[in-house]
């Protein structure tokens, strides 16, 4: 056993690293392989909903509208010295700007001025209307036309808006504003309704999802103790709501609440309530507790009922045979075995829960609109991009953590759908 | 033991009276809504003075309407289209046994399902505004593709978890071009579960509303984007039909979905023998 | 599968058919919906189509604007011609989304009464915003005067309002003893504005629906939703009369107001609309949307042409105006957008 190489290990050795070597290279032509067939679907995604996702967000910190409209009055602000009323420069270069921007543009730099100080978009529109077609010197034309013009505090508003970043509607969607000073404090009570509207989603999602644990368990042992012609005739009945159109639901169940509803009429025939006194069933959080439960049901029944389906029964029979009371065999063993099908259901329809907008817009009043209603206003009502991104990134983020747990819980590819 | 016994049927009776109260309150909307859509009054109550077709005919004859149905079918099917070959590409390569970074790659490609559909049309909103993809029949396309690939993506994984990836190699030993083994042995034996992609893929699609709300006009509104203003605005009992005629549409589906599970159970049972 | 493939083809067509903007012959006018657009489509859209052969697409809105001024502002302007209110009118002229009217093309601006000839919108009807009850519901006498609105002692039960502060605010303060006349005056200051809140806080919890669609609030009285509801004249008219419903208008401190056609900038069909807009603007076609619902024409000439058995459902009728108040569009162009915002959150409170 002398450490002499002979000739043939030393052959061998260079065959095994050149083997490894092309093993290597065949295995990273297959991962190659491998991504050259995902490309397509990552590449469109990422095109089509990461990327604008993305460009969404950036705009809850995004403030460099005014900047760019306002070019002269940003760097004549810059010399300012943010206590007295400023000189004719600066009242010059706001007119200068506002000489040559569009009227689209000055009305875009007015609704994102107003975010700071209620009232100063009218004041602006008006005096931008006057100005276009006034001369020098116009610290007395701009304060001819509005007397606020004088304020210095109308001015610090403007400073306060020329920074290209701001963490004003990320702090506003939590209710909270930076003062003067620069310090974060709450909004005016009449201003706070985020939080209010964050708490309710979380609420709502979670009342929502521990109604389909309470119906849905029940519903799914029903249906894992069922053979034959009852349990597909079950699984019928949870599967035919979960491919009926959403809308067919929320509309049926819109008929079903209303004051002259299917539901009210019946009780009324029954004489169970007086006719002139129907329940309040719809346009309330009742209505959207019922109508949401009823449309999430099926993502909480089907994991359970899959988890319940593979418990064995030698199990149960195992532990009355020890002596196990019916109910702890129940308590100690069934539960806790059928348990990651209510930990997967759960989160799965507390995650969708968290999203919901169509049916808490349509069966819900306006203290029942979860944070999704308010995105889709802010996008779509008032054109207020900063807010909805903000309150979209909150969300997101949200839903993300969530996901992520559910990830590491029950693991994505065991994502079952149908 | 006779403790046990009727301690068992009461588990059995309680059961029945929850759980099957709770599947009845899960079909109850869904039957209840489809008589009145046979009613000859414009109301919602029962009893139902006459029975009429009237609210059909009015779906039937309304421009409005009908304009929302084809624009819907077009859609959903160049959706499922494009959702299909996208995801189904995708899902073999994550199903390779050497693909890399194949957790993090699903999650991404499957995000579509989970992140808060308002958030994606927001942001689609905003960027297809910007390419001039709004009120566009294309831009609904695109983007009902987004959402529906990945129901693709999961059955197909699904479906290739049960595939015996051996018969590639024997294909490509007996002398057969990669294209060749994945037409002619691969896709024939994943087919169901490719087909149940597509189902899924066009049932998103023509269930669509946030997104159509966002970046559909006037002349691309769909049939879902049609029933969210109806029900909204005047709730007439053309919605109460409309939504039978996708009721019927929904038990189709379903149908056929369980029949190609049933089949596709029936292959990996045949495939083990 | 060949009808498949066949499906596929008609859909392939379909989609490239569909995809490039319309032909010139079509415009697409977007109004309020319900039996008002309806009133349209019999006085107007129907005979105009008949005609020239020029198709009418027909859309609908809730006067939201943020939807319009995104059209305008990423170039994709589907809307042709849109139906809007005053304040409207004012701020899309100064925000420069809507074109200026040519009124060389109809007629001149004199032919018009006063008001209804603005810069970017000229003005086809005048409404009344009032509020209505279902007299069924009241067997011992309704409702008479805009603070019995808000006086759920005296009449019990659930309301509807619109869920925007156009009107709703002016209703609160004239409920709340502002004289009709001064309620711009009171509105314009922000204690005015804190005390329309307050007001509207008394009946919140009695508000059982706030309605974005004028066809809502027949419907909400029809189907027992609610006893009353704040609406817009003409349909609670059309309600009356075309399906029986026993619904009372209590004209006390209504809100007049006109409807105008605007062209919102760079819209496809331009000329098409344009011409489309010069044939209403005629007195004879103009007056006859009267038949059809209870809103007054806006030309001088075609005030005499309108039918004798609808005049006192006017909102402009002796009767009707002893206590009203025309809706400022100069207030509303310049405070829309911060009250909206307010009131959306006051809601969500």
């Amino acid at each position: 056993m002398a450490m002499v190489l002979s000739d043939e290990t030393v052959k061998t050795a260079i065959d095994t690293a050149a083997l490894t070597r092309r093993l290597r290279l065949l295995r990273r032509r297959s991962q190659v392989k491998a991504l050259l067939l995902v490309a397509p679907l990552m590449i469109f995604l990422v095109s089509v909903f990461v990327l604008p996702i993305g460009v969404l967000l950036t705009r809850s910190i995004d403030n460099s509208d005014v900047s760019r409209a306002l070019p002269t009055t940003a760097a004549a602000l810059a010399t300012w010295n943010g206590r007295d009323v400023p000189g004719e420069p600066l009242f010059a270069a706001l007119a200068a700007d506002l000489k040559a921007s569009s009227r689209e543009d000055v009305a875009e730099v007015a609704k994102r001025l107003n975010n700071y100080e209620s009232g100063i978009r009218s004041s602006l529109l008006k005096t931008a209307r006057n100005i276009r077609n006034a001369q020098a010197p116009f610290q007395a034309a701009f304060i001819d036309v509005d007397a606020r013009w004088a304020n210095p505090e109308r001015w610090s508003v403007f400073k306060q808006a020329m920074p290209k970043m701001t963490d004003f509607y990320l702090l506003a969607a939590l209710d909270l504003q930076r003062s003067e000073m620069g310090q974060i404090t709450g909004v005016t009570p009449k201003n706070a309704v985020h939080l209010d509207v964050l708490l309710r989603t979380f609420a709502v999602s979670l009342s929502v999802t521990i109604l389909c644990v309470l119906t849905g368990y029940p519903l799914a042992a029903l249906m894992a103790r069922s053979k034959g012609w009852v349990a597909n005739a079950l699984l019928i009945l949870v599967l035919l709501p979960f491919w009926t159109s959403l809308l067919v639901r929320t509309s049926a169940w819109v008929v079903l609440l209303q004051s002259r509803g299917v539901v009210n009429s019946g009780l009324i025939w029954l004489g169970l309530i007086d006719a002139a006194q129907p329940l309040d069933l719809i346009y309330n959080r009742i209505g959207v507790l019922i109508a949401m439960t009823h449309i999430l049901l099926p993502f909480m029944v089907l994991p359970i009922y899959s988890v319940m389906k593979s418990i064995p029964p030698v199990y149960l029979r195992a532990a009355s045979s020890l002596g196990a009371p019916p109910f702890s065999t129940f308590w100690r063993v069934y539960l806790p075995m059928s348990m990651p099908g209510v930990s997967a259901g759960g989160l799965l329809v507390f995650i969708l829960a968290l999203g919901y907008y169509i049916t808490p817009a349509l069966v819900g009043g306006p203290r029942d609109q979860m944070v999704s209603y308010f995105i889709a206003y802010y996008a779509n009502q008032v054109t207020n991009w900063g807010m909805a991104a903000a309150l979209s990134a909150i969300l997101l983020v949200a839903v993300l953590i969530l996901y992520a747990i559910y990830n590491r819980l029950i693991g994505i590819d065991r994502l079952r759908i149908g | 033991m006779n403790t046990a016994l009727s301690f068992n049927r009461l588990v059995t009776l309680g059961l029945w009276v929850v759980g099957g109260g709770t599947a009845l309150f899960l079909i109850a909307p869904i039957v209840a809504i489809v008589p009145l859509s046979f009613n000859a009054e414009p109301f919602f109550t029962y009893p139902m003075p006459g029975l009429s077709l009237r609210w059909y005919e009015e779906f039937f004859a309304s421009d409005v309407w009908q304009l929302a149905l084809r624009n819907s079918i077009i859609v959903a099917i160049f959706a499922t289209i494009l959702s299909t070959i996208l995801g189904t590409l995708a899902a073999i390569g994550l199903s390779r046994s050497d693909c890399p970074a194949r957790a993090t790659l699903t999650a991404i490609l499957i995000s579509p399902m989970i992140v808060p559909v308002v958030v994606a049309a927001v942001g689609i909103y905003y960027a297809f505004a910007a390419v001039g993809l709004l009120n566009s029949l294309t831009g609904l396309v695109l983007a009902h593709t987004v959402l529906g690939a990945p129901f693709v993506v999961v059955t197909v994984t699904a479906a290739l978890s049960g595939f015996d990836q051996n018969l590639m190699r024997a294909a490509a030993s007996l002398g057969a071009q990669p294209v060749e083994a994945v037409f002619r042995i691969m896709l024939p034996l994943i087919a169901p579960g490719v087909a149940s992609g597509a189902l899924f893929a066009f049932v998103t699609s023509f269930d669509e509303v946030v997104v159509a709300l966002f970046i559909a006009g006037s002349e691309e509104r769909t049939l879902p984007r049609q029933m969210w203003s109806g029900v909204r605005e005047t709730l007439s009992p053309t919605i109460a039909a409309v939504a039978t005629l996708l009721i019927i549409f929904s038990t189709l589906f379903l149908a056929t979905i369980q029949w190609l599970q049933r089949r596709a159970e029936r292959q990996k049972l045949t495939q083990f023998e | 599968m060949g009808t498949i493939i066949r499906l596929l083809q008609t859909s392939a067509l379909g989609l490239a058919l569909a995809t490039p903007a319309l032909a010139e012959d079509t415009i697409t006018v977007t109004s309020w919906g319900g039996a008002y657009t309806k009133s349209q489509e019999q006085a107007f859209f129907a005979p105009y189509a008949k005609e020239t052969g020029v198709k009418i697409l027909q859309d609908e809105w809730d006067g939201s604007t943020a939807k319009l001024k995104g059209m305008v502002e990423t170039g994709q302007v589907t809307w042709d011609i849109v139906d809007v209110e005053p304040g409207h009118a004012l701020q899309g002229c100064d925000e420069g989304w809507l074109d200026e009217i040519d009124y060389s093309k109809v007629g001149g601006k004199e032919a018009f009464i006063d008001g209804a000839a603005m810069d970017c919108a000229a003005a086809t009807i005048v409404f009344g915003t009032i509020y209505a009850y279902d007299a069924e519901k009241f067997p011992n006498g309704g409702p008479t005067t805009m603070a019995d609105l808000f006086d759920t002692e005296k009449f019990p039960g659930p309301r509807a309002l619109r869920k925007a502060p156009k009107t709703t605010l002016e209703f609160a303060l004239i409920a709340d003893g502002v004289k009709p006349a001064e309620v711009y005056d009171v509105l314009g200051t922000p204690e005015g504005v804190d005390r329309a809140f307050k007001k509207l806080d008394t009946i919140k919890k009695d508000v059982k629906v706030w309605w974005t669609a004028g066809a809502q609030p027949p419907q909400l009285l029809a189907d027992g939703e609610v006893v009353m509801t704040t609406a817009w004249n003409g349909r609670i008219y059309d309600a009356v009369k075309n399906s029986g419903k026993n619904f009372k208008i209590v004209w006390d401190g209504q809100g007049m107001d006109f409807n105008l056609w605007a062209q919102p900038k760079g819209a496809a069909h331009k000329e098409a609309a344009d011409k489309f807009i010069a044939y209403t603007l005629t007195p004879d076609v103009m007056a006859r949307q009267s038949q059809y619902i209870s809103y007054g024409p806006t030309l001088k000439a075609a005030i005499e042409k309108v039918p004798a058995d609808i005049l006192a459902d006017l909102p402009t009728a002796p009767d009707n105006t002893k206590t009203a108040f025309v809706v400022s569009a100069e207030f509303w162009a310049d405070h829309d957008e911060e009250l909206t915002e307010r009131f959306n959150k006051w809601l969500a409170q």
